[in-house]
């Protein structure tokens, strides 16, 4: 399959409806959309985005107000005989019969007519409907409707392959599995169109199923952005990633305001969080006396009886707070399990409880450790840390984080680093294996 | 035989090859039924051809009750012919209608106004123009009472298949559109369907209204003459002339058999066969009824299905082959000028020829007539307002209990379909000898008749609204302990409002109509007279006198408009956004 052919382009695309009242109801503003080859698109939108009246226009059944549907470069003008459409209602006709409703498109376009049985059957057996070719639409379930609804497209073989919320007129285990086929299809290279076009209102559907998900405002519906959803297939809705981009874009739908972003912020700041410049003696000083006075402590009172500003303080409080030690609120800082446990376990046991802490709570860490691992002659340079750092941080900051990131784990005993030369080593230590992996 | 008409048709049937013996009992009954069909029409449809040179030669009716099934006969080809008619007519009609923006702008409000001019006043029109036509034999009068049989049917069931066009679901639509459908597949496989049951069931309660206009229209004097068509209508007409109950007795009872028989083996079938084009997808419990049974039993069909398939399925895809859409469809926009012009030629027609007609009227009949005519419509309009709040008093209790009873609407509902069906003007005589007996006025007297014919729809549509009232709605009445005044007044009248509304709609425009027949009716020599337009639309028509018959339809009309604009379209669209269930 060629990449990165443009197959349907909506160019600044406005669709406005006049009001009983008088006046004009904008329901889509100058949306600009490209859908090549290959990839699978999702808009996502709530009611009231206009998301299935721009599917409708780029499909040619809805003309717009103004602005222009591009097929293949080409200007569209009536309907987009290059798609097919898997309807919400399924859109059966009940009084004919599963193969004869798979067939319709075929029938229609005069191919012969064992053709048309060879493709339906075909079309049928892929969604799994092998043996219901002569069943009523009513004597199917919901789901099994649905099939016939997808066999009707594959049929046809179209350039893109609408689907507009094919799975929410269906109960959650039915979608759910129905879901999965449509996507295993895609997967497998199987699918019998070269774009999937998906509308639907469902975070987790769209994260699923799509290379990227076009976030749709509403009110007039304009496009806020897009979300490329960058994990590798098959994918797991367990995952991190997975469960980072479906709060990213809940986030970002339960907030009109905010902006969609390339990339979710969230990812950066998670895998990347600033790391205080706090020495890992300063952490722990800081952890003891604390934990000394009761396990609760006043900023400002601590930092008077230490005869330091509250300043100076802040980076090993931070610290603390970032590893999962204490948590602050209201200007007192209170110790918590894992910092209890820290401030007062022996020398051994202290390096095993901040490196536990240190690998969940800087992911980045995790990078850097499996890099040592997959590395042949387990060393990194400084300046390779460094670049990726530099991508996060300003280059003063980027040395600065490279610093504490290499204090931190060398307390650790994740890795040592050789000043001299500028570069990790991997510690020799065996029981580290268990830990990454348990 | 409509299910394999269509399914072949359609180029679809499930090939059922269960070994059977090679010719059942079922199959005897169905040859012998379609041949005895197939004699009956040829016989009866010869006999219209009989000489005929009004005024010298006018066919005689027999008062001899063994002459009533021939006549019955030739009644119920009008009937069919006209049906069929009505049908071609709903489907050219309708399609143009719902094809074409500009077509539609024209045709609906037409359809609206045709709707609600009184048929029976054009009677003395058509009757003359089609004896013109077809002159020295008797169809004429053939044509002219077909004709008004068929202004009877043709407007509700092209409005039934107009909405059903209009509303089929916008996916299906779509679909079909994505999935360029032709022109044949897209009516075959989708909008036939999709108003198939619509359709039949509008074309069943158009076929019982047109019995009214058949007994109208067989025997009627226009223009100084009486003409007789050989038929029940006229059965009925000359025994009230003869003054003989128990001819009009054997009558009523032939018209019962005809309305049962028509609907065991024409309706009957066609309703359950149109049970599968319905569209929603939950497994029901299938309709069964005997006639599909013993249809589907037999081989005979099977084996004339065998046969014509092949050529079945050639005509259904060269038919779609011919229709098919171009792969570039160019929508053109519609220019706003060009339209504008086409909405200012419209207006222009219509007002020249409002103009004429009030020209004409006035400069033979004169103002002074017309407010008398007016007057006139007044007191007809306030029968048929009494008339409707009557009705609605004594039949929304009535259909209330039978919609909230299931046993006794499935009791009641084929004798309520009957009473519907049946023409009230063979009941007319009986209350005319009433009216004469006991010195009632037909002041008062001509509501009961309209009130005959048209408080059916009233009770037909008030039975279907308290069943579409949802149950947990009533066991929440029940369990709350809601008194009866006041569960009327919450619950049971605002529920069966939109229903009653619709009932009212299509009583009121048959009342106005029967008015003309119940306005100034006659028993032998004797005939009583309402002062009202439905008495003055009568008297002009028999003496023939056109401008009175202008001006008395032409008001009539406008009665009817005007009510339906003023009071009818308000309180319906106040159903619809109010009290509308679900």
């Amino acid at each position: 399959m060629e990449q990165n052919t443009s197959l349907l382009t909506a160019e600044r695309v406005v669709k406005t409806f006049p009001v009983s009242a008088g006046g004009e109801h904008t329901v889509l503003e100058e949306v600009s959309l490209n859908i090549v080859t290959g990839e699978v698109v999702a808009l996502l939108g709530r009611s009231g985005s206009g998301k299935s009246t721009l599917l409708r226009i780029l499909a040619g059944l809805v003309r717009p107000s103004a602005g222009r549907v591009l097929v293949k470069n080409t200007p569209l003008e009536g309907p987009n005989l290059g798609v097919a459409m898997v309807f919400q209602s399924f859109a059966l006709l009940p009084w004919l019969t599963v193969q004869e409703n798979a067939e319709l498109g075929l029938f229609a376009r005069g191919v012969a007519k064992n053709i048309c049985e060879h493709e339906a059957t075909l079309a049928l057996s892929m969604v799994g409907l092998e043996g219901f070719e002569g069943a009523y639409p009513k004597e199917l379930s919901g789901g099994m409707r649905q099939r016939v609804g997808f066999a009707r497209a594959f049929v046809i073989k179209p350039d893109v392959l609408m689907m507009d919320e094919p799975f929410s007129a269906l109960d959650v285990l039915t979608a759910e599995n129905l879901r999965g086929e449509i996507s295993d299809l895609w997967e497998r290279g199987a699918f019998p169109a070269k774009s999937i076009l998906l509308v639907t209102h469902n975070i987790e559907e769209a994260v699923l199923l799509a290379d990227r998900v076009v976030v749709l405002g509403a009110n007039p519906g304009c496009i806020r952005g897009e979300v490329k959803v960058d994990i590798p297939r098959p994918r797991d809705k367990k995952g991190a990633r997975f469960i980072e981009l479906v709060d990213y874009i809940y986030t970002v739908m339960t907030n009109p305001q905010a902006p969609v972003g390339e990339l979710p912020s969230t990812d950066k700041s998670k895998r990347f969080p600033m790391l205080p410049h706090a020495r890992v003696g300063g952490i722990s000083g800081l952890l003891e006396i604390v934990n000394d006075r009761g396990g609760r402590e006043d900023l400002p009172k601590l930092a008077e009886s230490l005869r330091l500003e509250v300043d100076d303080l802040l980076p090993s409080v931070d610290a603390s707070v970032l590893l999962g030690f204490a948590k602050v609120d209201h200007g007192d800082v209170t110790i918590v399990e894992a910092g209890k446990d820290f401030a007062t376990a022996g020398v051994h046991r202290s390096h095993e409880i901040f490196r536990e802490q240190l690998l969940q709570s800087v992911p980045f860490v995790n990078t850097v450790v499996q890099a040592l691992r997959q590395k042949r002659d387990g060393r990194i340079g400084k300046d390779f840390l460094l670049d990726i750092l530099d991508e996060h941080f300003s280059a003063s900051e980027a040395e600065r984080q490279f610093e504490t990131l290499v204090d931190w784990g060398r307390y650790a005993q994740l890795f040592e680093y050789d000043a001299d030369e500028e570069r990790l080593y991997k510690t020799e230590d065996q029981s580290l294996h268990d830990d990454m992996t348990g | 035989m409509p299910t394999n008409f269509t399914q072949k048709f359609l180029g679809f049937s499930p090939q059922a090859d269960v070994k059977r013996p090679a010719l059942g009992l079922a199959d005897v009954a169905i040859g012998l039924g379609t041949l005895t069909l197939l004699y009956l029409a040829s016989r009866v449809g010869a006999e219209s051809f009989v000489k005929f040179n009004p005024p010298d030669i006018i066919p005689a009716v027999d008062l001899n009750p063994w002459n009533l099934p021939n006549y019955a006969a030739r009644s119920t080809l009008r009937m069919f012919i006209a049906l069929g008619l009505s049908t071609v007519f709903t489907f050219v009609y309708a399609y143009s209608a719902a094809r074409s923006a500009k077509a539609e702008r024209l045709l609906i409000p037409l359809l609206d106004i045709l709707q609600s001019i009184p048929v029976l006043g054009f009677l003395s029109i058509t009757v003359t123009a089609f004896i013109a036509l077809f002159r020295g034999s008797l169809l004429g009068l053939e044509a002219a009472s077909i004709f008004a049989i068929f202004t009877g049917q043709a407007w509700n069931m092209t409005f039934s298949l107009y909405q059903s066009l209009r509303t089929i679901p916008r996916e299906l639509d779509e679909m079909g559109t994505l999935y360029r459908l032709s022109k044949w597949e897209r009516f075959t496989r989708l909008e036939l369907p999709v108003s198939a049951i619509g359709l039949i069931w509008n074309g069943m309660m158009s076929f019982g209204g047109g019995w009214f206009f058949l007994a109208a229209s067989e025997a009627i004097s226009v223009l100084n003459h009486s003409y007789t068509l050989p038929g029940i209508g006229s059965y009925v007409a000359a025994a009230v002339t003869a003054k003989d109950l128990k001819a009009l007795g054997w009558a009523i009872a032939t018209m019962i058999v005809l309305i049962l028989l028509i609907d065991q083996f024409f309706w009957k079938p066609l309703v359950t066969v149109a049970d599968r084009y319905k569209l929603e997808l939950s497994a029901g419990e299938e309709r069964r009824f005997w006639v599909v049974d013993l249809w589907q039993s037999a081989r005979l069909p099977r084996y004339a299905e065998r046969l014509t398939q092949p050529l079945f399925r050639w005509l259904d895809r060269s038919l779609s082959k011919a229709t098919a859409i171009p792969p570039k469809v160019r929508q053109k926009p519609t220019s706003p000028s060009g339209d504008r012009i086409y909405n200012v030629v419209l207006l222009l027609i219509t007002v020249s020829l409002v103009v004429a007609a009030i020209r004409f009227v006035l400069a033979e009949v004169g103002i002074k007539e017309v407010g008398h005519a007016a007057l006139l419509g007044l007191a007809t309009g306030a029968r048929v307002i009494a008339l409707l709040v009557f009705s609605t008093l004594v039949w929304t209790p009535i259909g209330v209990a039978i919609g909230f009873s299931p046993k006794l609407a499935r009791v009641s509902q084929p004798v309520v379909q009957i009473l519907a069906s049946f023409p009230a003007n063979f009941i007319f005589p009986f209350a005319t000898v009433g009216f004469i007996r006991f010195g009632i006025s037909l002041n008062w007297g001509s509501m009961l008749l309209m009130a005959l014919g048209a408080q059916w729809y009233l009770l037909f549509n008030v039975i279907g609204g308290a069943q579409a009232i949802p149950n947990d709605l009533r066991e929440m009445a029940a369990s709350i302990g809601l008194k009866k005044s006041r569960a009327w007044q919450a619950l049971i009248a605002p529920g069966v409002f939109g229903s009653w509304v619709t009932g009212a709609i299509t009583a009121s425009g048959g009342a106005w109509n029967a008015s003309i027949v119940s306005e100034l009716v006659s028993w032998g020599p004797t005939t009583l007279k309402a002062k009202g337009l439905g008495a003055y639309i009568s008297e002009a028509t028999s003496a023939g006198d056109w401008p009175r018959i202008v001006l008395g339809v032409g008001l009539m009309s406008v009665f009817v408009v005007g009510l339906n604009r003023l009071v009818w379209r308000p309180l319906y669209d106040l159903a619809e956004s109010k009290y509308r269930l679900g």
